[in-house]
Order: C-alpha cells, then structure tokens, then sequence
C-alpha cells in the first residue's frame, strides 16, 4: 500500500485572507522573520496496489477534475511511502 | 493483542472482590453502593459507565430535581400544554391543529474549552432534541454571557462561539431569530452558552421517546460512533485492555452539521411515513441515555447488541461505545415490516442506519458484546432512579449587606451636559451597544418565514403561509436583578421576556428555563437556586404560563467564586396574523409616544449603575405581575386593533435605550418632554419593570388612550417621532448620526 | 398555460423549499427534482439553490457538481435551458464551468446576513427581463464562500461583454472582484448570483421587500410567450 498526497493551494494572485490573518498573529506570538503565509489543503490518499504511472495519471486526473478548482487553484501530485515498521 | 477476560453479568458476579474505579468516573461511595444493593452484585465495567454517566449532575439532575419539582406542583391550568416536563422537549397547542415544541439548553463549559465546536454542539444537541419530538426544527436563539468585553479571553472565545452557532446554524438552514449576548466578569472563566430551538409539528405527529411493542426493532442512525467525550471511560477501558491505545480520547465533540443536515430530512420523512414508534436523539451519555431511556419508558424491556454499533474507531471498547458523546445520532423504535423502509429512507439520504437491538417483553436492558452480556439492569434504575440529594441552603451573609447598598444613592447627573454624556456612554457600553457585529454573522432568512429577528423585542416566525399563524419567542435573563435576589430575578426574567413576547403582538402561552447557576455544593449558591425556582414557578402559576422543560447547568464557577444566579427565561407566544405583528422601529414621523406603566425611582442592578458607577447593590425592580399580564393583553389588543406601529419593552437601560434603538432602526428621531410628576434622569434610566414605550397614529390617539383608561393602565404622552435626533426638551439633542457611531461601534472595534 | 420550473435539491440544500414557494407566488410550478435522478422531468427551466450542499466540504458546491442531475443540466444549459443559480447553486455553476470564475471565502473570514443593495446591470438575461438596467434593489444576501473570483482577461471580457448581472452597491460584502454580485453566460440562460431573491418575494417576510420576484415573473414571462 502506498500514499500519494495531493497538495491543493490557491493561486498566488488570488487573495488568501486566511493566511494573512495566521502572517498577522505572527508578530504577536514573538515569530519573526515570515513575510508571508498562504493556506492551503492536503489530501492523503491511500492506493491499493502498486502506484505505477497509469494510476498516477488517474489521480493527477482526479486532482484536475476534483479535488482541486483549477480556476482558482493550483496543485501538486507526490508519492509517499509508508513505512513498513507500522504494522 | 491480548486481553483480560471480558467482564460479563456472569464475571462480574463470579468475582465480587474485582474493585472498580467508581470514584475516578465520579460516583460518590454511597452511590456505588446503591449500584451494588439495585444489582445484587457488582456491577459491570459496562454497567458502572451506564450508571456512573446517567447518574451525574447532568443527567441526573440529582441536586436540583427537588426544587424543579415546583414547576409541576404549581403548574397552571393551561389548555395549550400538549407535553409537559420529562420528554426531551414541551409540546404547546397553538391552535388551528398545529403544536410547537421548543427548550432552551446549556452547552457552556464545552464552549470554554472549545469556543467553536462547543457552540456548534450545542446547537445541534437542541435541534436533535426538537426533531425527538416529531417537529420540524423552523428557529433557533442564542442566549450567551460572555467576561468582561475587554477582557483578552473574551476575544478568543466570543468571535469562536459566534462562528460555531453561525457555521452549524446556518448550514442545518434554520434561523437565528433572537438571543441576547451579555457581557459580565462574574462570567470570565463561565462564559454561559445557551441555546434554544424551536419545532413546529401537526398534533398528531407528537413522538415520544419509548420503546414498546416487544419484537420492534431498535435502530441506530446518523454519524459513526467515535471516541468523542468520554474520558471519564477510558478509565474502565484501560481496566479491560492491555495494550496501548490512543492515549487520550478527545474531551471536545467535533459536530458535522451537513450529517445533521440529512438527520432532521430523513427523520422528518420517516416520521410522514408513520414509520417510528419511538424515538430519542444521542446526546450527553449518548447509548447509554437513548437506551435507557427508551427502554425504562416503554412497556417491556431491551435487547442490544453493541457489536453492531458501526464505529468511526474499531479500538473503542463496549464501555467506551456506551459512553460516547459521538455528535448526530439517533435511535428509533420500528415495527420490524417497517424495517426496510426506515432503512431505505436513511440510503436515500446517505444516513447509515443500522440495527442494534429489539424491544423486548421482560423489563430488563441486556446489552452483549462478543456474545457475553455485558449489562443486565432494570432500565428505570439507571434513568429515573437515581440518586435525588436534599443539599443544604443558606442564604448568604452578605446577602444583607448587598440589599442595602442602594444605587439609588448614587450621584446622578448635575447638569444637562452630563445627562446627555451618560446618556452617550450608556448606549455605547457594551451591554446596551448594538449586536450587529454577531448576529449578522447569523442566517435569519433561511424557510422564508421570518417576520421579526433579533434586535426586535421576540423572534417570530410564520407557520402558516394560508392564514397567517405565527409563533414568537423571547429569552431574558439578568444576572445582576438575580444577584441582589434570586427570587424576584428570576421573576424579572420571565416577566421580561412575557412582555417581549406581548410587544410583539403575540400571546404569551408557555415557558421553557436554562437555569444557570454556580457549585450547588455551596449553601449560598444552592439557596440562589432554590429561591430563583421557587421565583419562577410562583410567577408562572400567576402569569398562566407553565414550564414545559428545560436546562440546569450547575458548577458555573471558578474555584471559589460563582457566576450571578442567571435564570434564563424563554416564553413563546402565538400570534393569529404575523401580518399584526407590531416591530420595534420607528415607522412614521408625527405618530405620538406613550410610556405606559409607572416610573419609579428604580436604579439597583440597572445599566446606569453598570455603566456609570461600575455598582451592583440595592433591590432590583418590583414586580408586578398583574400589571404585566395588563400591559401585555393591552399591547396585544393595540396590535391586533391597529392601534400602534411600533412598541418596545423597556428594561435594562430604560426609556432612552429603547427610544434610541427604536429611532436608529427606523432611521427617525423623536423629541420627548418629562412628564409631570417625573424628572429627567428618572425618566430616561429607570429600570421599573412592567413598561413599554409605544408609537400611536394620531388618527388612533383618542381609541388607544380610552382602552388603557378604561382598563386601568396609566399612559403618559412623552413626546412624538421626528426628525433626524433624539432631543429632551430642554435638556440635550443627540443626532442619529452621533447616536448610531456610539451604538454601533463598540462590539466591531472590541473584537476587531 | 404555466411554466414548469424545476428547483433541485442536493444533500444539504436549504433554500429549495423557499425557492418553489417564489415560483409559485410568481405564478409559476415549482417541481422538486433530486439529486440522483438524471431526469429534469421536462421542467421549462431549473433552479440551484441555496444551502450547503455537501456541507460545502472540499469547495462550496465542488460535489454537487458532480451529481447525477447536473450532468443533464450542464448538458441542457449549453442547449439553451434557463438555469439560475442562487449562492451555492452559484457555486456549482462556477464549478461546472457554467460560468466563468470561481467563488472563495469572504474577505472579512465571517458568515454575513444582511440586505443587500445591488444595480441591475443587466436587464436581457432569461432571469432579468422584468428590471430594468441600472435599476438599484434590496436582495438578502447570506453566505460564507460569497467572494467571486477570476483572473483579469476574464474579468476584462465580463465588463466588456456586460455579462456582469448585478453588482454591489454602497458596501462589498465580501471582496468580490469589481464588486460583482452576479453574472451570466453569453447566451443569457445561465445566470448566477451570490444574493437570494427568493427571500425577497413577500411583504412582512424576510426583508419585507419584494425586489426578489422579478427574477421568476421575468423567466415565466419568457417561457410563456416562447
């Protein structure tokens, strides 16, 4: 079993009011030094069977069709091992 | 993995010497005992959670229950109650075939800790428990007490108790029609999150929560049950398993408003289909209250079996499942042939539903996990048989000394420039300031039947779009009358939010009470709460308004200090036609002011003395509860008569709080003159109870002033609706411009 | 003879009832379509409405947009069927690219109410026929995710096109860009907007106004006379 994590961001034109209201705490709770923070979301997605490129394809479309609004958003596809040590 | 031998009856009886962690789930010994003496044995992990859990304060009621017996014993003749004190909710009939049903609860310590979900919880537990009813949810109200307003705590949990109730309240598409926010330091640590909801149903869709019928099937549906607040459980847990675990289960229930969404859809369309015998929503004690409670209802007993419960967390353990506090759930009594349609209703609306159990013809509750039966109890002994204590009370000592600390000694305004400047800060100060800032983040449009929200004197909603049948609600409270006299401030409450409901038009039927108070293991705490019940019941058998339920939330303080005794009073009223409603705005220029009721010099525990001497002393108001039953039928005629346009309660604040908001929100002024036998500072900050300020058409002057002569109800003219400024004669000229930056502005730049 | 206008109802919807209520105060009959069901049941036009459909997880509407029922409605609109999308049923056009742009959360981060004041700017689509342009209404707005977006070039060709439907006027309830409240396709049939003109249909209830019931008079007035 393996996962993939799609990370979905808004596009860097378009006004993220959250992580400018997390940039504006910065200051307050003594975090220097961070000029900027943009909110984003991850999706962890579990695959059975092995992630070869025909699935990865299938969830880069799942990302482009669904999980992301490419009007407005953009995203990444990355495979991430599990550790086997877990079970 | 491995494990101790399940702890079934039959282990639990083989070995009585097992000792069981009863004091660390808050059982007191003697209560253990008892547990031990109705079982005849030990009792099982399973049983101890089931009767630990439903024996608490909050379940139990076990401190106030004595008090609340009141509400029964002096309840008053009323035709209009359907449903009285026990169900999950009062059932009131407002004619023309129609029942509301509506209770007012407490979430307030889970909002504390987590301002937005324990808000949001809140919330969907009173919704759930209208739907119980067999009602559909149509409004619900946010009373909320909040530290002082310039506290820092009270940025971080008033914005997220705000949001929660807006992000559940909006998304379940009920609206938010009325409430109040307050804000007092006795409430820093305590801030009092109530919530109230109401439901509208045919009479003959009334459900109750029992189980009978042996055979009928016992069906769980809604969210997945998880390890949501139950930490008092994973004690026994840890007693029954070895190996490691989530180390902590979360204390904060995290809410779903969208599942609750499809829960109120799917019920109600169960119910249509005259598919439930029985019901009751999983909220506090969440298996272990349905099931008793269903079963110690009905006419036979209860078979479960927890196994089939579908888990969000496959580790729980069974004592963990019964204690959960999983939000979105419910359980329903079907007649088997009725099975697969209950089930196919819930698929439709993507609701998993599932069969745990049946109804069964002995009068035990037996619940098996693994095959073993875990739990074997009369079901009334785990939820109507608990433990009842007579706590001691005593009025405080202080008490005294409080009362004679009269306001009416402080120094009052000297000049004209000082009146209108208290004037300026009272309407300013965040008591009286407008609400705007909060209640905006509140849908109040959503089923398309709102006549009145918030800031008007009572929410009311339409629910009958062909005749015009409404229903209205207000909730009052005053922790600061309360203070300086449980008794008669808890009358106060009511008396103020029956007049709310009567200035709107509506007729004042029924009450529901939130009664939040400090430790009743404290004598002076438990006499504030003896007394404010003994209050209210004695006004409710005078007003004829009956108690149908309600909320006690107990242990409101920080370490040695409790919050003031705040009653929270909600009376709901009727209306024949939400077209006679009559708002709080001003309407047109010209029409002529009356004060009706007397004006004394009454300023102990008002807003002036807040605001201005930052004191609290002396007796609160009289109470006259004839004179309020009289201004109340007087306000209804003029309402219904066409007599006045505008009308607004007069309470903390007094005259000119009311005069203001009724001149901002309709964007005109008024000018007032003091009336003979009154001067100006009484005239504007007074807080005499049993008053209403009213607007009169010149054309209905001379009918309005014969019908409160000929009925005894004193009128006093006190000047007309003009212009763009409230101006006293003589004294000041404030413009709506100046007034509304001072009203308006506070809340928005406190909480920026 | 009366027009059928038909107002889907996805998990989590709450205007829907409201919404058949306006049709059939404006003369028209509402019908209920589901979700799940791909049929329109022949209705002359339909309606997305309000709600948090799905609980606006993922993206407001982002699910519903995939629902069995939208596959005809996509497929129907680009035919030329009257869609109108109020709030979340905006949302979904956006995501079904119905409409160009996208809807994010408020600028300020908090749920607002309020009545809002907006100029018709365009008076020939399916749903505005019965204003007049430049006519300045009253329409209750109520949303979180109520903030439209889109890059510039489509923002640009908007304005240039007057696909721009409603705008809002004195305050920005939510950081729209060039303060649109709603827009329209090219065709004119599709029409989104974030306001709630069905709260706006009766004196006494909601805002007490009826700004609102224009939007149906004008689509039956067109579906009639078709």
């Amino acid at each position: 079993m393996a996962r993939v994590v799609v990370d979905v961001m808004l596009k860097p034109e378009i006004l993220d009011p959250q992580g400018q209201a997390v940039q504006r705490a910065l200051p307050r709770l003594g975090f220097e030094g961070i000029s900027d923070v943009r909110q984003g979301k991850r999706f962890e997605l579990e695959v059975d069977g092995p992630v070869d490129e025909a699935a990865l394809a299938r969830i880069h479309d799942l990302a482009e069709s669904f999980l992301a609004n490419t009007v407005i958003e953009d995203f990444t596809v990355k495979v991430e091992e599990v550790a086997e040590a877990a079970k | 993995m491995s494990r101790t031998p399940l702890d079934t009856v039959e282990h639990a009886a083989a070995t009585p010497d097992v000792e069981l962690p009863w004091a660390e789930l808050g059982l007191k010994k003697d209560e253990y005992e008892r547990v031990v003496e109705i079982l005849g044995r030990r009792p099982t992990g399973a049983e101890l959670a089931m009767y630990s859990v439903m024996w608490s304060e909050h379940c139990s009621y076990k401190s106030s229950k004595v008090h609340l017996r009141q509400f029964g014993e002096k309840a008053p003749q009323s035709d209009a109650l359907l449903v009285g004190i026990g169900e999950n909710a009062g059932v009131v009939d407002v004619g023309q075939g129609y029942a509301v049903t509506f209770k007012v609860e407490s979430h307030n310590h889970p909002s504390y800790v987590e301002p937005y979900q324990g808000a949001a919880t809140g919330v969907g537990g009173i919704v759930r428990d209208i739907i119980a009813m067999g009602a559909r949810p149509v409004a619900v109200v946010d009373p909320l007490r909040f530290g002082a307003a310039d506290h820092p705590d009270t940025k971080r949990v008033l914005p997220g108790v705000v949001a929660g109730i807006g992000g559940y309240g909006n998304c379940l598409g009920l609206p938010n029609i009325g409430g109040e926010v307050v804000f007092d330091s006795c409430y820093q640590g305590n801030p009092l999150v109530n919530a109230g909801a109401i439901g509208v149903m045919r009479h003959e869709d009334i459900h109750l929560a029992k189980a009978s019928g042996a055979g009928n099937k016992v069906i769980l549906y809604g969210a997945r049950t998880g390890g949501d607040g139950i930490g008092g459980a994973s004690i026994l847990a840890s007693e029954t398993f070895d190996d490691a675990k989530p180390s902590k289960r979360p204390a904060v229930q995290v809410g779903d408003p969208f599942q609750e969404k499809l829960l109120i859809e799917c019920t109600l369309e169960a119910f249509q289909e005259k598919l439930v015998v029985g019901i009751q929503d999983l909220g506090a004690a969440g298996l272990s209250c349905a099931t008793s409670e269903l079963a110690s209802n009905g006419s036979g007993g209860m078979r479960v079996t927890l196994d089939d419960v579908p888990l969000r967390d496959s580790t729980l353990s069974p004592e963990e499942i019964l204690m959960s506090e999983s939000q979105e759930r419910m359980c329903a009594v079907v007649e088997p042939e009725k099975v697969d349609r209950f089930l196919e209703i819930c698929a439709k609306w993507d609701v998993i539903a599932t069969v745990i159990g049946e109804v069964t013809d002995g009068d035990r509750l037996e619940i098996y996990w693994h095959g073993g039966k875990i739990v074997d109890v009369d079901p009334r002994t785990v939820a109507h048989e608990g433990p009842v204590y007579e706590r001691p009370y005593a009025r405080p000592e202080w008490q005294d000394a409080l009362q004679a600390d009269d306001a009416n000694k402080l120094a009052r305004p000297a000049s004209s420039a000082e009146l209108k400047d208290q004037v300026l800060k009272l309407v300013a100060s965040p008591n009286q300031a407008s609400k705007k800032w909060i209640t905006s983040q509140y849908d109040h449009f959503v089923q398309g039947n709102t006549v009145l929200a918030q800031p008007e004197d009572s929410g009311m909603i339409r629910i009958d779009e062909e005749t015009g049948l409404g229903v209205a609600i207000a909730t009052d409270g005053n922790g600061r009358y309360a203070k300086l006299d449980p008794y008669h401030g808890a009358q106060l409450a009511l008396a103020e939010a029956y007049r709310n409901v009567a200035t709107t038009g509506a007729k004042p039927l029924a009450v529901s009470d939130c009664l939040n108070f400090g430790s009743p293991e404290d004598p002076a705490v438990m006499w504030q709460f003896a007394e404010a019940v003994r209050g209210l019941a004695d006004a409710c058998l005078q007003l004829g308004t009956p108690v149908t339920g309600g909320n006690v939330s107990l242990y409101n303080q920080t370490g040695e200090v409790a919050i003031h005794p705040t009653p929270v009073v909600a009376v709901l009223g009727v209306i024949d036609d939400v077209a006679r409603r009559t708002p709080v705005a001003f309407q047109e220029e010209g029409q002529l002011l009356y004060l009706l009721g007397d004006t004394r010099e009454e300023f102990s525990g008002s807003a002036w003395s807040q605001v201005v001497h930052d004191h609290l002393g002396g007796l609160p108001p009289q109470v006259d509860l004839e004179r309020e039953r009289l201004l109340a039928e007087i306000l209804i005629s003029a309402s219904r008569d066409g007599m006045i346009d505008s009308a607004h309660d007069l309470s903390d604040g007094g005259l000119i709080q009311a005069v203001v908001e009724s001149a901002l929100l309709g964007g005109k002024g008024a000018r007032l003159v003091v009336p003979d036998g009154l001067d100006a500072f009484t005239l504007l900050f007074s807080e005499s109870a049993g008053r209403a300020v009213v607007a009169v058409p010149r054309s209905e002057e001379v009918r309005f002033n014969d019908m409160c002569g000929a009925r005894g109800l004193p009128a006093t003219r006190i000047g007309v609706v003009d212009g763009d400024s409230v101006e006293l004669q003589g004294e000041f000229t404030l413009s709506l411009e100046e007034l509304r930056v001072a009203h308006e502005e506070t809340i928005p730049a406190l909480l920026k | 003879m009366t027009a059928r206008i038909g107002v889907v109802t996805f998990p989590g919807s709450l205007d829907d009832r409201d919404t058949q209520r306006a049709i059939r105060l404006a003369g028209a009959e509402p019908v209920a379509l589901w979700h799940k069901d791909k049929d329109l049941k022949q209705v002359d036009a339909v309606v997305l409405p309000g709600g948090f459909s799905y609980g606006d997880y993922l993206r407001a509407g982002a699910i519903s947009r995939f629902s069995p029922v939208m596959e005809t409605v996509i497929e129907q609109a680009k035919a030329g069927l009257p869609v109108l999308g109020i709030c979340n049923g905006f949302q979904v056009l956006t995501e079904a690219h119905l409409l160009p742009g996208g809807m994010l959360g408020n600028d300020h981060l908090h749920f607002i109410c309020r009545d809002q004041k907006l100029r018709v700017e365009n008076a020939d689509t399916a749903w505005t026929s019965d204003y007049e342009a430049g006519q300045e209404i009253f329409i209750p707005l109520k949303n979180m995710d109520g903030r439209y977006v889109a890059d510039q070039y489509t923002l640009d060709k908007l304005e240039a096109e007057g696909r721009v439907a409603f705008r809002y006027l004195d305050f920005n309830p939510n950081g729209s860009l060039n303060d649109i409240a709603g827009i329209t396709n090219e065709a004119g049939n599709v029409v989104g907007l974030m306001p709630h003109p069905e709260h706006a249909v009766e004196p006494l209830i909601g805002s007490g106004r009826t700004d609102g019931l224009p939007f149906f008079t004008s689509i039956l007035k067109k579906l009639v006379n078709a």
